[in-house]
């Protein structure tokens, strides 16, 4: 058994592989924003339009509703859904699984289609799973990094949760 | 599964309150909404139904502030109690780094609270985590009503502790939290560890801080 799952981090040349991945992506697709949330809900890029929503509780939102049809997709049988499509009024939101472990969030409005955003994303996947393989491969990398900057954290949980 | 994000200099953890349905963890997470500074916390998300039970979760996000340079969050969730919500329960968990287990202290309860207790170990077995190894506390939450257990019995039924395997954490370790009781100390011939526990009475707020104080330091542990 292991202790709980793995950390990992994220470094500054994989976060900029990645935006210019989701840069091109949105380029492409001519969609308003792109995205990647994490299966537990952490959102760890965003590109394109800035959001006039909470995007912490807008990831969390995320991750919850693909796992709940990860659930569904197994209860028909299938291993999984890929990918997901909401479809608004005016917005629309195209999702789709990265190596099972991200999910790519694609926010586009009526100057775009489905078809093309469906498109684009999967070339983006290809593309984003290369960079988060290597990512996960290498793990939380140098745990020493993130030890020292947790001195002095303590306090902080101090004066944040007290009475 | 902490995220260390060295490019947005963000550091997030996961913290799951559990426990049987009308326990209290909603109720936990409100009192830690309404009294953390709004500059400090997000958006609080709640799927519930029409009559205000968990459906799904309620998440909050609270920001610890910046620590040598990295923003250190803390995303708090809780799970539906009600037993046929298992499904949405399992998802929750998913990359969990601390659990607050919110145990109802009313004697009506025990059954719930051990079938809860139960259902935490199955459900992160599934993912293969060992809640022994993962940053626990329990919280014995209700503690004002009349009909609540004594903490002894709560400890025996839902806090047993486990084996402790390595002979060199085989001492006796105080419990900072409650003088004359033990986290670690030698039963039977065995030495056996205990999660931490705190009574609450999460309504008017008691205990809910000092829970969620030590689990969020039992979680950054964990990171250093």
């Amino acid at each position: 058994m292991t202790t709980g799952a793995g950390t990992w981090a994220l470094g500054e040349g994989d976060y900029q592989r990645i935006s210019q991945h989701l840069a091109e992506l949105l380029r492409e697709a001519n969609a308003r924003c792109a995205m990647l949330v994490d299966r537990t809900g952490q959102l760890l890029a965003s590109v394109g339009e800035s959001l006039a929503f909470d995007p912490t509780a807008f990831a969390s939102l995320t991750a919850a509703d693909f796992s709940a049809n990860d659930q569904l997709a197994k209860m028909i049988g299938e291993p999984e859904f890929a990918s997901l499509f909401h479809q608004g009024e005016k917005e629309s939101m195209y999702l789709a699984d990265v190596a099972r472990r991200v999910i790519l969030v694609v926010l586009f409005d009526d100057r775009t289609t489905v078809g093309l955003v469906r498109l684009r994303v999967k070339h983006a996947v290809g593309d984003l799973v290369q960079v988060l393989e290597e990512i996960f491969n290498r793990g939380a990398g140098d745990k020493g990094r993130a030890a020292g900057l947790l001195e002095g954290a303590e306090d902080e949980i101090d004066k944040l949760f007290s009475d | 599964m902490s995220m260390i994000n060295y490019a947005s200099r963000e550091i997030n953890c996961k913290l799951v309150y559990y426990g049987p349905g009308l326990g209290g963890k909603t109720t936990n997470l409100e009192h830690v909404y309404n009294k953390v500074a709004p500059d400090r916390k997000g958006k609080m998300v709640s799927l519930a139904t029409e009559t205000e039970r968990t459906l799904f979760f309620d998440f909050l996000p609270v920001d610890l502030g910046t620590i040598r340079g990295f923003k250190t969050r803390f995303h708090l969730y809780t799970v539906p109690g009600q037993v046929y919500y298992n499904a949405s329960r399992k998802l929750i968990l998913k990359g969990v780094d601390g659990v607050v287990f919110v145990a109802d202290s009313q004697v009506e309860r025990m059954e719930a609270n051990i079938e809860s207790m139960q259902n935490l170990y199955d459900n992160l077995a599934e993912y293969n985590y060992d809640l022994t190894k993962t940053p626990f506390v329990v919280q014995y939450n209700k503690r004002d009503l009349p009909n609540a257990a004594p903490i002894a019995d709560l400890q025996e039924q839902l806090n047993p502790g486990w084996e402790v395997a390595d002979p060199a954490r085989q001492k006796p370790l105080p419990d900072p939290s409650h003088e004359g009781d033990f986290l670690i100390q030698q039963a039977n011939g065995l030495w056996v560890e205990r999660a931490p526990y705190f009574e609450s009475v999460a309504m008017t707020g008691e205990g809910v801080f000092e829970t969620l104080r030590h689990v969020a330091k039992l979680v950054l542990k964990t990171l250093s």
